[in-house]
């Protein structure tokens, strides 16, 4: 047993163990440090695997002489207590800051220092990094598409007027206040299509017409997104109170519903609203292959809204429902003011979940011929000038999409902060 | 006297295959007060749920205001309206203020402008002395206090009857004296009133007749006074005995 605790930490030897661990945890980190960052190694004198791992042994004895349950040391106890209760615990943090310091030199090394951004074209890049000429040529294509450029400022006047219509709500009067869900829902969805249609689309008032087959890039992931997310949170509110409700008609179909887009994956969604669908139309008629693909998405999605919405409304007590029934309120009047806001706020979390599968889902719009960010992406790296830089187009893609995403999800706690309310 | 208020007749429901409520007889005259107790199980809350429609009666009619509470019945609102509750739990909205919760039914419900509206519920809020709490959020209050918003909350509806349904049940001992003091002057007002509850002190206060409920029926159903002195069946007396 003596032999057990000889080692360990206590209150009388601490200070001379501190300096001891102190020093072995400074040395076994300062190894991994310069040989990844100047290829210098120490421990390599050690030959053969115990010379490759003696970083870590060395260090995991330093943290073991450096445990103890209280020392008053404020830093020293923060550290025994997230990263270094135990042996495991200890040998885990060693390796996170090992795999750290071992990635930053090759990942800064590609990423910056060795790469080049000069000149427009493929011969610029004669360094061993990234090639971010390539992106910086193809910026216009990956934001715009086919669409043609100097008319791109039709596509950002038409978002600026969009975000902006987005944000009159928190400019409303007091008087106007009751018809803020009204014009979120309903008027501002299709005021935010007739801009889009007249300034992207164009065809009237002077302006040339341009396809939807040339829209691309970013802007049409935006445009798909926006669309899908604005119809889709709707469609899903209506289902989740049709599968709750005590009518059987309302109450199959809406489960049919669901189960039917939950059960098929997006992608065949996708081939059908562009492939079948035109075939059950009359001859003559036609719907944009953009609009038809915006709502299959926004019927898919409705799906999950709904199931995710449901888990709200689930939750809510019998006796919010009671309550208002007995005050005299209907059906849509105990749903609008007492039962919806709080089932919403319940799944805020829920509901940001399934947007942000939504927005990453949109590339998928790729197999039926449209191009948005990731579309465009895949197209720029098939270009025989450009062959062999789809790395760079990958990365620069997933930094965007996180962007957006992180964003999204950021909003979505700024929402939950906001509606608390303590039960 | 004057016509019944509340009229059940012969009323039979069933949770399943469970009787709850068997062969339930009652009149309730214009303001008159009943207080219904019971042990637990006994179909009480039943009972005054039926009043209101929150469960629906398999058997026999009950008459709330000349209306007959069934399935054909399309004004159910209408009729719930002019009846108000109350909830051993509550049942405030939390994501509204005490003021919003009170000025809610009232402005969408009987459409009053909103003005009047809250004018009406900090007189309520005031009659129960929660006034200084307009303002508040449900979970920031203390259980009593919420209790006591309810009934402001029911009473700003204006309604003809109130229903109580364990008002108490749920409180802390030192609180259920401010909620009991609010259900007394209301009943001092006029009110009918007819309360589920174990407050035998209350009943003895305020109520015109009690109610005695066990196995889904109406064991003893007496005046007060006489309720208390001279109870007949042997069931009340066991009861009495063990809540007194």
């Amino acid at each position: 047993m003596n032999l057990l605790n000889f080692a360990k930490s206590k209150k009388d030897n601490f200070s001379s163990y501190l300096i001891v661990g102190v020093f072995l945890i400074i040395v076994s980190i300062l190894d991994v440090f310069l040989n990844s960052f100047f290829s210098i190694s120490y421990s390599s004198v050690i030959p053969g695997l115990l010379g490759f791992i003696s970083p870590l042994i060395i260090g995991f004895i330093g943290l073991y002489l450096i445990r103890i349950e209280y020392s008053g040391l404020k830093y020293l106890d923060l550290v025994n207590k997230n990263i270094n209760t135990n042996n495991f615990n200890a040998i885990l943090t060693l390796l996170i800051i090992f795999s750290i310091l071992k990635a930053i030199p090759p990942t800064m090394n590609w990423m910056i220092l060795d790469a080049n951004i000069s000149g427009d074209s493929k011969d610029a890049c004669t360094g061993s990094g990234a090639c971010w000429t390539y992106i910086k040529v193809w910026f216009r294509r990956f934001m715009y598409g086919m669409y043609p450029n100097d008319l791109h400022w039709r596509i950002n006047s038409a978002f600026i007027l969009v975000i902006g219509l987005g944000f009159m709500g928190y400019f409303f009067k007091d008087n106007l206040k009751k018809y803020l869900a009204l014009y979120y829902v309903i008027i501002y969805p299709i005021i935010a299509f007739l801009v889009i249609y007249y300034l992207i689309s164009g065809g009237s008032f002077g302006l040339t017409w341009v396809e939807t087959g040339a829209w691309g890039g970013l802007s049409l992931t935006f445009i798909v997104s926006f669309f899908c997310l604005i119809f889709c949170f709707p469609l899903g509110m209506l289902l989740a109170l049709g599968r709750r409700s005590n009518l059987p008609t309302i109450r199959y179909i809406s489960i049919g519903y669901i189960e039917f887009w939950r059960g098929v994956p997006l992608i065949t969604v996708l081939f059908m609203s562009s492939v079948m669908f035109p075939m059950f139309l009359p001859q003559d008629f036609f719907m944009d292959k953009l609009v038809r693909v915006i709502i299959a998405i926004t019927l898919f999605e409705g799906a999950y809204c709904a199931e995710v919405i449901r888990g709200g409304l689930q939750a809510l007590p019998r006796g919010q429902y009671d309550a208002a029934k007995s005050l005299g309120m209907g059906y849509w009047k105990m749903h609008i003011f007492v039962i919806l806001p709080q089932a919403l706020k319940l799944v805020i979390p829920g509901i940001c979940n399934t947007f942000l599968a939504l927005v990453k889902d949109t590339p998928l719009i790729f197999v039926v011929g449209l191009s948005e960010l990731a579309g465009m992406l895949a197209l720029a790296k098939t270009n025989p000038k450009w062959l062999g830089f789809a790395m760079e187009g990958y990365i620069f893609a997933a930094i965007i999409f996180w962007i957006i995403c992180y964003a999204m999800s950021k909003y979505s706690y700024n929402l939950e902060a906001k509606y608390k309310t303590e039960r | 006297m004057s016509e019944p208020i509340i009229k059940i007749n012969n009323v039979n429901k069933w949770f399943g295959d469970f009787q709850v409520l068997k062969n339930i007889d009652l009149e309730v005259l214009p303001k008159q007060k009943i207080v219904v107790c019971g042990p637990s199980g006994s179909g009480k809350s039943t009972l005054i749920r039926c009043i209101n429609r929150l469960e629906e009666h398999q058997e026999g009619n009950i008459m709330v205001d000349g209306n007959e509470l069934n399935e054909n019945t399309k004004n159910i609102e209408a009729i719930r309206a002019d009846v108000g509750m109350v909830f051993q739990q509550f049942n405030l909205f939390p994501h509204l203020s005490i003021l919003d919760n009170c000025t809610l039914a009232p402005i969408w419900v009987k459409k009053l402008p909103k003005k009047d509206a809250e004018v009406l519920a900090m007189d309520q809020l005031g009659k129960v002395q929660i006034s200084d709490q307009a303002n508040k959020f449900p979970g920031q209050l203390s259980g009593g206090q919420q209790q006591r918003a309810a009934i402001a909350r029911a009473l700003c509806m204006q309604p003809k009857i109130m229903l109580f349904d364990e008002p108490t049940s749920a409180l802390d001992p030192e609180m259920i004296k401010e909620v009991l003091d609010a259900m007394v002057n209301l009943a001092k007002a006029g009110m009918t009133m007819i309360v589920v509850t174990h407050e035998m002190g209350f009943a003895k206060e305020v109520a015109d007749e009690v109610i005695f409920m066990d196995e889904g029926m109406i064991v003893e159903k007496a005046a007060t006074k006489e309720f208390f002195a001279n109870p007949k069946s042997e069931r009340t007396k066991l009861f009495l005995s063990q809540i007194l």
